[in-house]
């Protein structure tokens, strides 16, 4: 069965409930056995200004929105003009608008979309307590096919803390306007696919990235809120003590870049979740983790830079920072997931990494996959549970930052006697006393640079997918569209491979050079205004071929279809 | 301090690491670190279990010296550091040790946060009022008429800052001042410190004999507060305003706020319980 797919988004001022509807709709299309996603787009207002919930159902797994949307609710119709790019629409998509409701929000921008009205402000009025953003959700399960009854399962539990009254006036709006969207137009939803019964999920890519964690075993946690990746640390608030964890709510991303390795000095795995400006506060300690050996993961959920840029929207102009922010010769790890789902394993990852290799480990999410949601297959349990060396028993003399062969030293950790050092920043001998002779600055950057790069990282260091003489390669976020665009070609019969890279640092050209095997073009796909990973790809490897960049920068998203044009257009294929 | 981990007595030349300090001959912080390790040999307390936490500067060099665990990290952040050390692991006794400019300049917001955090342990700074390492410059604590300091030579023109008013201020729950010229005493007040539960702040008087040798009649002027330690933070608040040349040593404040400890809970069995969240 081929991929079928429903994207609807929900517009109104901020306040109207648009959020809440979207996350009930989605659920239900999770229960009614629909594959899905919906991302946020929101300005930077607390309350007011305008928002918007993007949902895409299907019947088969989907990482990324379709080029234009099929149905659109706009509460406020005055709301819309902010998305008009957000939001692309045909001439066979649907508007559905509350004209007289929505008067004072003023009128809905020029579209080619057709205009249908729905009165949802003034049949909310006819219930006591009632909402236009219920009035809508009622109208979209009839358009697309959901019953009442499993939208009120939801409501059931999601308003079950506001009384019986909020619940009642919900339902009876719900009613009200699923029976009122009974004269409008039907749409075609895409099947569900009823064999593949396999456990669901619905979770967000900053919740996933926690679960990533905890699986590998962090449990602690310093955090200092900063959009788009508090709600990682929100998770880990609820989610790290019942892990037998605990998470400290830090004064500064100073203190909590420096409160992780303290207490990863004291042998228990920790990480923080950052985006741009805290990631800049955090790289001289970070430093200060590569020279002293000590594990510690920062996840950076990436949003449009330099500066405080654009704090709610999605850009992947963090790489630079990630990969070449630390001063003097630091060899440390960047890895960055390649869809919601994988921000469980690359997190997971990243933490068996950097405790294994006893350095930092960035992992670069983002705004697109850390606040959308999903509905996805259960992700793969993964075996790799963290697994520090450290000693079980001292010689006299220990030697912290002993040579060996690997380059990682077993590390002592406060409370084994015998073990006792002192981690440093200094540049030190094996013992770890301070030294500014060129040999044991030469020994230890040697050895600190060697664990990392003749490490045996296997086949995760990459995803690649497809066949052919033509390579997209690309990364993060930009992955979901890119997917999509090489099944559409596939489909017809167009075979164009993909390489995601998932290991940013250290290089991997070994296994860069056996992917490129037989590439004759190449297409370079990311978002980030001055080509951020061209640059690094074109300093790292040998790059075969014709190369090309499709690049922008945020906010906006790629399209599968643009994407498509771009590989017609650059290779003239 | 930690859960009761005393153990045999071991002399306080047991706990140095036999690492040759580079400060200066006639430093202050050379009695500073005897002081440390008789308090530590006083609390016998083993090497292992404790740990050293410091920043940058000279006397934030402490911990090479110590055969504790130690930990001498980024300039500044030696709180911060400490506080993840001793939330993670409590049972660690956590000291942190620095100077002036360390610990009330670049760490000048870790300071207030880890006196209202007030999180078991000790803070030992190690105050000359100047930066030493980097050879001569007004810190925090400097008088505004000091003119040798190379990128003030006119003074700096600012009030000094008053570490143990904001120590009180901020919430710190002991608070002590000790002259680095007795040994003994600054001992006495670092075990208490270190006894005390909470954020314990010691301002040793520490001369720079290099940058500021007039430093030395500290050891002349310095005496013992002719007033007991107190409980009662608005009489302690008092003392210190009216402390006028701020040479009084002696433990002045012992509150009684429970420090900051998140219980650390036994993990569920299966972490996969976690997942049941997310099923649809």
């Amino acid at each position: 069965m081929s991929r079928q797919s429903l994207s609807i988004a929900l517009t109104g001022s901020g306040g109207s409930g648009v959020m809440t509807t979207g996350s009930m709709l989605l659920e239900a299309a999770g229960q009614a056995g629909w594959y899905g996603i919906m991302t946020r787009s929101a300005g930077p207002q607390i309350r007011g200004g305008e928002a918007a919930a993007l949902l895409r159902v299907s019947n088969e797994p989907i990482e990324s929105h379709d080029d234009c949307f099929d149905l659109v609710l706009a509460i406020d119709p005055g709301s819309m003009g902010r998305f008009v790019e957000e939001i692309p629409l045909r001439s066979d998509s649907f508007i559905i608008s509350d004209a007289e409701g929505g008067r004072r929000s003023g009128p809905l921008p020029d579209t080619p979309a057709q205009v249908l009205d729905l009165p949802m402000k003034q049949l909310a009025k006819s219930i006591k307590g009632g909402r236009p953003n219920m009035i809508a959700l009622g109208a979209v399960a009839k358009l697309v096919g959901l019953s009442t009854t499993s939208i009120h399962s939801i409501l059931e539990k999601i308003l079950k803390s506001q009384g019986p009254d909020a619940l009642e006036s919900s339902r009876a709006c719900v009613e009200l306007g699923f029976s009122a969207a009974a004269d409008l137009p039907e749409f075609s939803s895409p099947p569900i696919d009823k064999t593949s019964a396999g456990e669901r999920w619905s979770i967000t890519g900053n919740e996933a990235a926690g679960l990533g964690a905890l699986r590998g075993g962090v449990r602690f946690v310093a955090a200092y809120p900063i959009t788009p990746a508090t709600e990682v640390l929100e998770w880990l608030a609820g989610a790290l003590p019942r892990a037998g964890g605990v998470l400290v709510q830090a004064e500064d991303e100073l203190a909590s870049m420096n409160q992780i390795i303290g207490a990863s000095f004291g042998g228990t795995p920790s990480l923080t979740a950052t985006s741009g400006p805290g990631l800049a506060l955090m790289t001289e300690a970070i430093g200060w983790s590569v020279c002293s050996e000590t594990p510690v993961v920062i996840l950076d959920v990436m949003r449009c830079g330099p500066s405080t840029g654009i704090a709610t929207k999605n850009e992947q102009s963090d790489l630079n920072i990630a990969l070449n922010g630390l001063h003097g010769d630091a060899p440390h790890l960047v890895l960055a997931p390649t869809s919601v789902a994988d921000c469980v394993f690359t997190t997971q990852w990243a933490v068996y990494l950097a405790e294994s290799l006893q350095a930092p480990a960035i992992v670069l999410s983002d705004q697109s996959l850390g606040q959308t949601r999903a509905n996805i297959n259960r992700p793969a349990d993964l075996a790799f549970i963290t697994r520090r060396s450290v000693p079980e028993q001292f010689e006299e003399n220990y030697c912290r930052y002993a040579i060996g062969d690997s380059g990682v030293s077993p590390m002592a950790i406060p409370g084994q006697p015998g073990g006792q050092y002192t981690a440093d920043g200094l540049e030190h001998t094996e013992s770890g006393a301070p030294s500014s002779m060129p040999a044991d600055h030469l020994a230890q950057l040697d050895k600190r640079q060697h664990k990392i790069t003749d490490f045996n990282f296997g086949e995760h260091w990459a995803d690649i997918e497809g066949s052919g003489e033509t390579m997209v390669i690309t990364w993060g976020s930009t992955c979901g569209p890119v997917r999509e665009a090489l099944a559409r070609l596939r489909e017809q019969g167009e075979d164009i491979r993909l390489l995601a890279i998932r290991l940013l640092a250290p290089e991997r050209p070994e296994e860069m050079a056996a992917a490129l095997e037989g590439v004759k073009r190449i297409l370079i796909i990311e978002q980030s205004h001055s080509r951020q990973f061209h640059r690094y790809l074109r300093a790292a490897y040998d790059l075969p071929g014709e190369v090309k960049v499709f690049n922008r920068p945020g906010p906006l998203p790629f399209r599968p279809n643009e994407i498509i044009e771009q590989l017609a257009e650059v290779f003239e294929t | 301090m930690s859960s009761d981990t005393a153990c045999a007595l071991i002399e306080p030349r047991g706990y140095k690491s036999g690492v040759k300090p580079v400060w200066c001959p006639g430093c202050g912080d050379y009695s500073v670190l005897g002081s440390l390790t008789k308090a530590l040999s006083g609390l016998r307390l083993q090497p292992e279990n404790v740990a050293i936490i410091s920043g940058i500067g000279c006397s934030s060099r402490m911990p090479t010296y110590l055969s504790t665990y130690g930990f001498h990290g980024v300039h500044g952040r030696a709180l911060a550091l400490a506080t993840g050390l001793k939330v993670a692991r409590p049972d660690i006794t956590v000291i942190a040790t620095g100077g002036d400019g360390d610990g009330f300049s670049i760490g000048g917001n870790h300071f207030l946060h880890t006196c209202r955090r007030n999180t078991d342990m000790t803070y030992i700074v190690m105050d000359n009022q100047v930066y030493g390492m980097t050879k001569g410059q007004a810190s925090p604590t400097t008088e505004p008429n000091w003119e040798k300091g190379k990128l003030t030579p006119s003074g700096t023109g600012i009030n000094p800052f008053q570490p143990l008013v904001i120590a009180l201020a901020s919430g710190a729950n002991f608070i002590a001042r000790c002259s680095s010229s007795d040994t003994n005493g600054t001992a006495r007040a670092i075990m208490e410190a270190i006894r005390h539960p909470g954020f314990s702040m010691v301002q040793v008087l520490s001369p720079c004999v290099t940058f500021r040798p007039e430093q030395r009649e500290w050891k002349k002027l310095t005496r013992p507060a002719p007033v007991d330690a107190t409980s009662d933070a608005a009489r302690a608040a008092r003392r210190l305003l009216t402390d006028e040349d701020g040479l009084f040593t002696g433990i002045l404040y012992v509150g009684d706020r429970p420090p900051y400890q998140p219980q650390i809970e036994p993990s569920i069995d299966n972490i996969a319980e976690l997942d049941k969240e997310f099923r649809l």
